[in-house]
């Protein structure tokens, strides 16, 4: 996995309004997500609160909910929604016949 | 065709020569003469041999409701009072600028001082084999139509490839006609350019109960027939026979002309605001034209243009800045409209009313308080008024409340106060669609004692359907009876306007069978709710329909989607099941090798009286738990709303003050009741003697065993609010203990809310209540344990067992494993 953009599996393997995660070895997992409308997203895997997998929430619109405490967080800009304040690191996704890329320079960064 | 003045030579008024005697040529032609009728001598050429007529009423005439003489705009009298030379049927093929001159078909040369392109749009035809033969057409002009009402009157079957505006009105026209018209359209929804997808929706369902059968996101593969059109074949080869084919896929600007002349052409002919195009001597408008890189197919942009152009044309150049659109249509007699842009996006809020009974949707998309789109359906007489506010960029915060009722509601009696909008209705406006209630119903209704909305909707039925009306009912209860109103039951979540309650019957009432239908039928606000009312309709689905419902796994917390306690540091706590806190060496066992083996930091006991393994990592989880069903045990629900624990003390068996057999008995109940997903945790105590050592007085339900038999007590807290447990009832044999047991497990299963524990759901029924049910209702019993029984028969199955065999592998495992070269920062 080189270049500028990460291959990590095809749209199928993500459930519609699920996730899963890529390991970055030495860093925190990238979570994806899969929302109901069929658009996929990527961002670190830690709440701005508490660090909650937020790959372990329930997605719903295009918002994730963390699952220790609820928070909701965007998952297009990573932004905490509502009273809360804090932000996820994003990383660009795009969608190749079917798979799914990750901008790798965006994934060192988050997971670090 | 043609009118010619007399004598035009001895004409010595400049001569616009125009080229299209369409909409936007001809009223192009209109705005000069109402400006300065004499300062030009105007000829115009059209392609079609007749004067020009209105093109967007080609659908009432193919639909049979107009005939060509209805829908013409300007006669031949209007040509001939106003001086026009028109010469029809005889196309423009060329223009020399450098000549100033036009040619026709025939050969015809006019020379020009001005010169006016209106050419229009041409149809798009889809590059697929068979698109020559006879009897593919489009639909543009009074050609087709003829073309199309003589196939209709050979009837058979037609397919109209494309599901537009222009499609839609093709195939609603040849259905009414008498023939079978199959309609395929390459996107997901309909009209998805003027519609968002429920309003597509909708109008799919409303065309199919016409009759029409609509085929979306197919895609045409060729038009098949020998020397005529015998079917259209898709990409997934499905055959579909026809005898006509209307091809409605799009339009694109008419370049061709403007283009061998040499002017500049982008999409469109491109025109500055005065409708020039690159030759100084040449102007351009409507659908042909491209201006500040816009491309226009509606006739309201058209129209703009022709007023600029005419002001040039007469020195007095006002400048056409381009137009925001709007699109108000009558599809098949529905009405639909749309303005502005409707995607959504970053800041944008939706507000929706939807009226599933009177087949209505309306949605007016926010952002920064003002209106950025609007999509109606079924009832778009507002649509003006939004497309107003939405031109101006009108702040709208002070009529949000009231902006998706319409004008005359938020204007009507006070403008940004939604009482005093109610207060001005007459006593015999609709407050319900659904249930036919008037206002005046509402509020003898509410004069009459019903002081809450729940009330309201018990009584009169108001807002009790779908719950669009619920405001209007709330204000009609603030109007009445000012600060009595007593609040009713809290809604589940801000999805929906319903307590859970009301939810919860409507789902039995109308037999629901998934979460898409609950939400549409129940007008949820959002597209797939919440975090809150997901879990909870998840539950109220699985208890209504057992063995049926499919459990959605992304509607579960964290927790009972992996079947175990997630904790904070992203690891997981594993507890396996101990019936009624009895051990052996070979489970002792098991779990000190799982201990060691994943390298578990932590074991501890329960309160539940159960071991649960501590930092078990997400990947590791379904080998830990093959491992420790290989001992003989199952997933110990620690983590679900669920049954969780029976708790005991030894009893009889061994203890000198045991009175019976506690262990044996909370063996068998916890065997009965284990799996069984509920509103809450559920935790059970059997104590042998009134010592109560397994502390039963402070769980949901509580056995403690008396010399004469059992004491059954329900209710009890021991969490934050620490509840004592209210008597049930005593009961003589240890099968009618377990018998009450269920019972009361399903009554709590099928009446609390979700997430509500025994202990205040007993608060807010009433012990009575529950005791009406259990104790003194012998055949209600019954029944309660046996739907319990039945249901258990289906939720009784090791969800680590699946799991450990690969069930729902992708749970667990990452979906990939990336190793960067460098070091991370």
């Amino acid at each position: 996995m080189t270049g500028d953009w990460l291959d990590i599996g095809w749209v199928d393997e993500i459930p519609v309004r699920g996730s899963r995660t890529v390991q970055v070895a030495g860093g925190d997992d990238i979570a994806v997500f899969r929302t109901a409308e069929g658009k996929v997203f990527a961002l670190r895997d830690r709440c701005p609160h508490k660090h909650g997998r937020l790959s372990q929430g329930i997605v719903h619109g295009g918002a994730v909910a963390c699952p220790l405490h609820n928070w909701r967080i965007s998952l297009s800009t990573g932004e905490a929604l509502g009273e809360d304040k804090g932000c996820t690191p994003t990383v660009p996704v795009k969608i190749d016949a079917g798979r799914v890329l990750i901008c790798r320079a965006s994934t060192l960064k988050a997971a670090a | 065709m043609e009118h010619r003045p007399l004598n035009p030579e001895a004409d010595t008024r400049e001569h616009l020569v125009v080229i299209g005697n369409g909409m936007a040529g001809c009223r192009a032609v209109e705005e000069l003469i109402a400006r300065d009728a004499d300062r030009y001598r105007v000829t115009i050429f059209g392609a079609e041999p007749r004067v020009n007529y209105n093109r967007i009423m080609l659908s009432p005439v193919l639909a049979g409701e107009k005939s060509f003489d209805d829908i013409v705009i300007n006669d031949a009298d209007w040509y001939a009072a106003n001086g026009i030379a028109l010469v029809a049927g005889d196309p423009v093929t060329a223009i020399d600028r450098a000549a100033k001159t036009v040619t026709t078909r025939s050969g015809t040369t006019e020379s020009y001082d001005r010169l006016l392109i209106a050419t229009g749009s041409d149809p798009f035809i889809i590059p697929v084999p068979g698109k020559d033969l006879p009897g593919v057409i489009a639909f543009r002009d009074m050609d087709d139509v003829s073309a199309m009402l003589a196939a209709a009157d050979a009837g058979g079957d037609a397919v109209v490839i494309g599901g537009g505006l222009l499609g839609l009105e093709a195939a609603h026209g040849l259905s009414l006609r008498g023939m079978k018209v199959t309609v395929i359209h390459l996107m997901p929804t309909l009209m998805e350019r003027q519609l968002d997808e429920a309003a597509g929706w909708l109008l799919k369902n409303a065309l199919e109960a016409r009759g029409q059968t609509i085929l979306t996101g197919a895609d045409t593969a060729e038009i098949v027939g020998d020397g005529k059109v015998e079917g259209v074949k898709l990409k997934d080869g499905t055959l579909i026979p026809a005898s006509l084919v209307v091809m409605a896929v799009g339009i694109r600007p008419s370049v061709a002309l403007a283009r061998d002349a040499g002017l500049a052409v982008g999409r469109g002919i491109q025109v500055d605001d005065h409708m020039v195009t690159s030759d100084p001597a040449v102007l351009a408008v409507g659908e042909c034209v491209e201006h500040d890189g816009q491309v226009y197919g509606l006739v309201a942009p058209l129209w703009d243009m022709c007023r600029s152009l005419a002001d040039g044309l007469v020195e007095q150049p006002s400048g056409y800045r381009g137009s925001v659109t709007s699109t108000k249509l009558k599809v098949s007699g529905i009405d639909v409209f749309s303005a502005g842009d409707f995607s959504g996006g970053d800041g944008c809020e939706d507000i929706v009313l939807r009226d599933a009974s009177r087949g209505i949707y309306k949605r007016v998309i926010v952002k920064d308080d003002r209106i950025v789109g609007a999509v109606l359906y079924g009832d778009t007489a507002d649509g003006s008024w939004y497309f107003d506010l939405l031109k101006k960029q009108d702040d709208v915060s002070d009529l949000r409340d009231l902006l998706i009722f319409g004008q005359a509601f938020a204007a009507g009696g006070g403008a940004a106060d939604p009482k005093a909008a109610v207060a001005a209705l007459s006593d015999d406006a609709e407050i319900c669609g659904c249930n036919g209630v008037t206002k005046g119903q509402v509020v003898s209704c509410i004069a009459k004692g019903a002081h809450s909305l729940d009330a309201v909707r018990g009584t009169c039925k108001a807002s009790a359907s779908c719950g669009s009306c619920t405001g209007l009912v709330e204000n009609l209860l603030a109007l009445t009876l000012g600060d009595e109103v007593q609040a009713g039951p809290k809604t589940m979540c801000k999805c929906t306007s319903f307590g859970h309650d009301d939810v919860r019957r409507e789902i039995v009432a109308q037999n629901m069978r998934s979460i898409p239908e609950v939400m549409q039928k129940l007008h949820w606000t959002t597209p797939d709710g919440c975090s809150s009312c997901r879990p909870a309709l998840n539950y109220y689905l699985l208890c209504a329909l057992p063995g049926d419902y499919v459990d959605d796994q992304q509607s579960r917390f964290v927790n009972e989607r992996l079947h175990a306690n997630i904790q904070k540091d992203g690891t997981y706590s594993v507890v396996p099941r101990m019936w009624g806190g009895l051990t052996n060496p070979t489970e002792l066992r098991a779990i000190a090798d799982v201990v060691e083996k994943y390298d578990a930091p932590m074991v501890k006991v329960t309160g539940g009286q159960r071991l649960d393994i501590f930092g078990i990592k997400k990947e590791d989880l379904p080998a830990v738990w093959a491992d420790l069903n290989a001992a003989g045990m199952v997933s110990g629900h620690a983590y679900g709303k669920a049954l969780r624990t029976v708790k005991t003390c030894v009893g009889s068996e061994w203890c000198r003050f045991g009175t019976q057999d506690s262990t044996g008995l909370g063996v068998k109940i916890e065997r009965m009741s284990w799996g069984s997903w509920m509103p809450h945790k559920f935790k059970i105590a059997v104590s042998g003697c009134p010592r109560n050592c397994a502390e039963a007085t402070i769980k949901d339900f509580g056995i403690v065993c008396v010399d004469s038999g059992y004491e059954l007590h329900v209710g009890g807290n021991g969490g934050i609010h620490v509840r004592v447990t209210d008597l049930l009832c005593k009961v003589a044999t240890e099968q009618e203990a377990m018998d009450y047991c269920a019972a009361f497990i399903q009554l709590y299963r099928e009446e609390a809310r979700y997430l509500e524990r025994t202990a205040p759901w007993i608060e807010r029924v009433g012990v009575e209540k529950i005791k009406a049910r259990i104790v003194d209702d012998a055949a209600g019993r019954e029944a309660l344990r046996a739907r319990f029984l039945y249901a258990q028969g289906f939720s009784q199955d090791d969800p680590w067992a699946q799991r450990a065999e690969g069930a729902e592998r992708e749970h667990h495992a990452p979906m990939a494993r990336f190793t960067p070269q460098e070091q991370l920062a």
